[in-house]
């Protein structure tokens, strides 16, 4: 009971956001302090120097002088223009511009890493001085539980993949706060367009194991109907846009659905999830640039797990990871400690909250690890330590790390910890069965859905293989109903 | 004054163009290397192997070639460029970013300076992001600047094709798209054999290539592999079995289907004359149409869409040249107009049954 009162205090309670309706706009915790961003721009290199040098040996000094004095000296020197005026800037396509007498690049970095917000320690103690979004208990169990069943889920499909019963599988081993908590923030309105290693944002809304299962095993109940590969989850009644492979291209969709609720004046955001590898392709650029354009409410969830199979985020970018690109954007960011089940909850609702009230698009990266293999297509062992990835796997979990807090406040115990693992594996091996014995999609699904009616030429071509199918019935498989 | 500074600096660039040139315009820079037609002794290795070997001919005979892509870095997911690495160094095998507009784009770029840029493309259904960079600049680098710049150094590898458990986009075929466009060659092996010989052509051809591995074939197809550097003839094609009643063309994977269906046929008493197409453009019509006015029939099959696919390029071509010799119409066995389907695999493919049907049908026509 004391436990749970100080979580409570722990948990301060939020200022009133900013209202659509106006008033004094208040500056919300998350937007941290109200003082300008540092300005950049420190000496350049002296490589860079050498060569100007070089150069051009007209011009009379460099950054290295003192900036007050170029300020002075250019001032005199102003050129008769009707632009400037005395105030040495000019107002270019883009807005006004001002002038300095130094040559100035802008560094590559910051210098320093951009900071992660965190709320839990390592003990699951919350860190003193955090500030994150309250959560009752009712929510605090299910994100737990949650997490627990991911985990159980993945362990079970990904032995059924080894045992030869499905043909793929790939789990979310080691983020299972990232998916569980920021669907946890959501609401059931806002609609999600993920990549492949969030199905536990679909596990919150309420996709059940059975489901999964249908999925995974590409059966007569599964929704996308067996056509595509496991794990390539997808539900219209749950706002979660279905799975597909090629990276990153969910990306601009999601600025186009995020537009259409705006359009709509829905009080939802579109969030779509991508890892640190999907960040380089096109896809990312585009939507990022669109999104900020088009005043979208998307949030943009990077889960930077540090590999895009063996690629190692340090041949993925030179950039401060990804939040950081936001900025060039005009895209406000944060980067968040994505095995701190807290963190990353506060962190989605104030970005939902931001998305929506102010019509923008917000980019959160959420640092983590990939504990499992790429897929069940790969041996993480061939190109990453062993011990980093135990590592991961049993000093960084999130799922320990949360409970601790959990049970911390007196809202979780042992006993309920033992029935509900037992509870889960009881009902996926269940499931598993039942999806197991179901029959395929019949035939005539293989040519639905390439377009809303079946054309004329799929309709000879399914006349076609049925006549074939009833000649050689030998070369189908018995379990797709004809 | 700022003129004549800008042409001056325009002449010293021109020198790498000339590089260029000077590598990949008067024809393959390895002649010297003999070319096989039979490649007979070498141990017996697997597909991934065999261009594993020719991978590292290419980058031993030639300080100038680059290997990169996402992933080879390690090896490679289907194990391609295992110990390339290693052997060559960083600097010249290397992971790319996940960006296949940027692999493609840079690609160019070095190919255009003179190097041998070898580019991976992880899976063939990965390869539209960098339709742009190899449709309008790639296949158009050296037409459009009246051959001042080419980018002949250029070679995308791609694995294509159906796996059984692949679905959407780890199956497709794309190929057709390619051979749609001027500029660029197309090549799709069938075997270790050919695919290390081919592959070493396509890397030292003066023209853009876009390389198919039937990734179905990299652990299951073995076969002896000389071990030493050769070459295959690009633009060839190859009867690999003879017959008198019908021609069956095909490329890559699907030859092993076609080959069963051949024999099947004899049982029958039919007779098929087997052709593997190897280069699909500027392919070998020579070839197809002396078989086609032997046989007066004609079969094509391959796994894409039977809707555009290159069988209706062959089919339109053949019908051409050898109308009066054509005593049926051309069959197609092909995939289906839809997008390629997981638990329906089987009902998509142009299996052997289906082609031996359209043998027969073709036969008794
Ligand atoms: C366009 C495209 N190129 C390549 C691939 C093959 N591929 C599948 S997953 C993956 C790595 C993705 O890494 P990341 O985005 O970091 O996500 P993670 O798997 O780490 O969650 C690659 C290269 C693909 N699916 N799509």
């Amino acid at each position: 009971m004391a436990a749970m009162w100080l979580a409570r205090r722990a948990a301060r309670r939020l200022p009133p956001l900013l209202s659509r309706q106006g008033g004094e706009p208040t500056r919300p915790w998350f937007l941290g302090s109200t003082a300008p961003p540092p300005v950049l721009g420190s000496p350049p290199l002296p490589a860079v120097e050498r060569i100007f040098r070089r150069g051009f040996c007209s011009v009379r000094r460099f950054a290295g002088e003192s900036s007050a004095a170029a300020a002075a000296d250019a001032d005199e020197e102003e050129p008769e223009n009707g632009f400037a005026g005395g105030d040495q800037a000019i107002d270019f396509p883009g807005g006004k511009v001002s002038f300095m007498a130094e040559m100035n690049f802008l560094p590559e970095s910051h210098g320093e890493r951009i900071k992660c917000y965190r709320v839990l320690d390592d003990d699951g103690k919350t860190i003193s001085g955090s500030r994150f979004q309250e959560v009752s208990k009712e929510v605090a169990v299910k994100m737990y539980s949650e997490m627990v069943t991911l985990h159980i889920m993945d362990n079970i499909f990904y032995e059924a993949q080894r045992q030869g019963r499905i043909s793929f599988y790939l789990t979310s081993n080691g983020e299972e706060a990232i998916n569980i908590a920021s669907a946890a923030a959501l609401s059931i309105d806002d609609i999600v367009l993920p990549q492949y290693r969030e199905p536990g944002v679909l596990m919150w809304r309420g996709f059940t194991l059975q489901e999964f299962a249908n999925q995974c095993f590409g059966n007569n109940m599964d929704y996308g109907k067996g056509r595509q590969m496991p794990i390539h989850y997808g539900s219209n009644r749950l706002n979660y846009f279905t799975v597909s492979s090629p990276i990153a291209t969910q990306l601009p969709h999601a600025v186009g659905a995020a537009y259409s609720l705006k359009m709509d004046k829905k009080d939802a955001c579109a969030i779509t999830y991508f890892g640190d590898g999907g960040t380089s392709e096109g896809d990312f650029h585009a939507a990022l640039n669109f999104a900020a354009v088009m005043e979208a409410p998307v949030i943009f969830f990077c889960r930077n797990n540090g590999w895009a199979i063996s690629t190692p985020t340090t041949e993925q970018f030179r950039s401060d990871g990804v939040v950081i690109r936001g900025q060039a954007y005009g895209i406000r960011g944060i980067r968040v400690d994505g095995n701190d089940a807290l963190a990353v909850y506060s962190a989605v609702h104030a970005a939902r909250e931001m998305a929506i009230a102010e019509g923008r698009p917000i980019l959160v990266e959420a640092l983590t690890y990939r504990v499992g293999h790429h897929s069940t297509s790969d041996d993480s062992t061939k190109y990453r330590p062993v011990d980093e990835i135990e590592h991961w796997r049993t000093a960084r979990d999130p799922i320990s790390r949360y409970r601790k807090w959990v049970q911390g406040n007196d809202w979780w115990s042992d006993a309920e910890e033992s029935e509900l693992r037992s509870r889960v594996r009881k009902e996926l091996l269940q499931a598993i069965q039942v999806a197991e014995r179901m029959q395929k999609p019949p035939v005539a699904e293989l040519f639905t859905d390439v377009y809303d009616q079946v054309p004329s030429n799929l309709r000879e071509q399914e006349q076609l293989l049925r006549d074939t199918i009833m000649k050689h019935p030998a070369d189908y498989p018995t379990d797709v109903p004809v | 004054m700022a003129a004549r500074a800008l042409r001056e600096a325009g002449r010293r660039r021109g020198w790498a163009a000339e590089v260029g040139r000077r590598c990949f315009s008067g024809g393959s820079a390895g002649t010297a290397v003999p070319e096989r037609k039979e490649g007979g002794g070498g141990k017996p290795v697997n597909l991934f192997t065999a261009v594993n070997q020719a991978l590292h001919i290419a980058l031993d005979t030639d300080p100038r070639a680059y290997v990169f892509g996402e992933d080879v870095g390690f090896g490679g997911v289907f194990r391609c460029t295992t110990g390339l690495a290693d052997r060559f160094g960083k600097n010249r095998v290397f992971n790319t970013p996940l960006c296949e507009q940027g692999i493609a784009g840079f690609a160019i770029g070095l190919a255009a300076m003179g190097n041998r840029a070898i580019a991976e493309i992880q899976f063939a259904d990965y390869i539209f992001p960098a339709f742009d960079q190899i449709v309008n600049e790639a296949a158009k680098f050296r037409y459009r600047s009246g051959n001042e710049f080419n980018c002949g150094g250029l070679t995308i590898r791609t694995p294509y094709g159906a796996v059984g458990h692949g679905g959407h986009y780890h199956s497709q075929s794309p190929e057709a798209f390619f051979c749609h466009v001027p500029g660029l060659k197309v090549i799709i092996p069938r075997s270790p054999r050919e695919a290390k010989g081919l592959l070493l052509a396509s890397i030292r051809d003066p023209n853009p290539v876009v390389f198919f591995e039937p990734k179905w074939l990299y652990r299951l197809s073995v076969e002896e592999v000389p071990e030493e550097d050769y070459m295959l003839p690009l633009s060839q094609a190859e009867v690999i079995r003879k017959g008198s009643d019908i021609t069956l063309i095909g490329w890559g994977a699907q030859l092993a289907v076609l080959k069963e269906a051949c024999e099947d046929a004899a049982k029958d008493g039919v007779s098929c004359e087997l052709i593997d197409l190897k280069t699909l453009i500027p392919w070998d019509k020579e070839t197809v149409e002396a078989s086609v006015k032997k046989t007066g029939k004609l079969l094509v099959s391959h796994e894409a869409p039977i809707t555009g696919g290159f069988g209706a390029e062959i089919a339109a071509s053949i019908a051409e040249r050898c109308f009066q010799r054509l005593e049926a119409p051309v069959a197609r066995v092909c995939g289906l107009d839809t997008p390629f389907p997981l638990v329906y695999e089987p009902f998509y493919m142009p299996t052997k049954n289906k082609v031996l049907d359209a043998i027969k049908a073709t036969v008794n026509y």
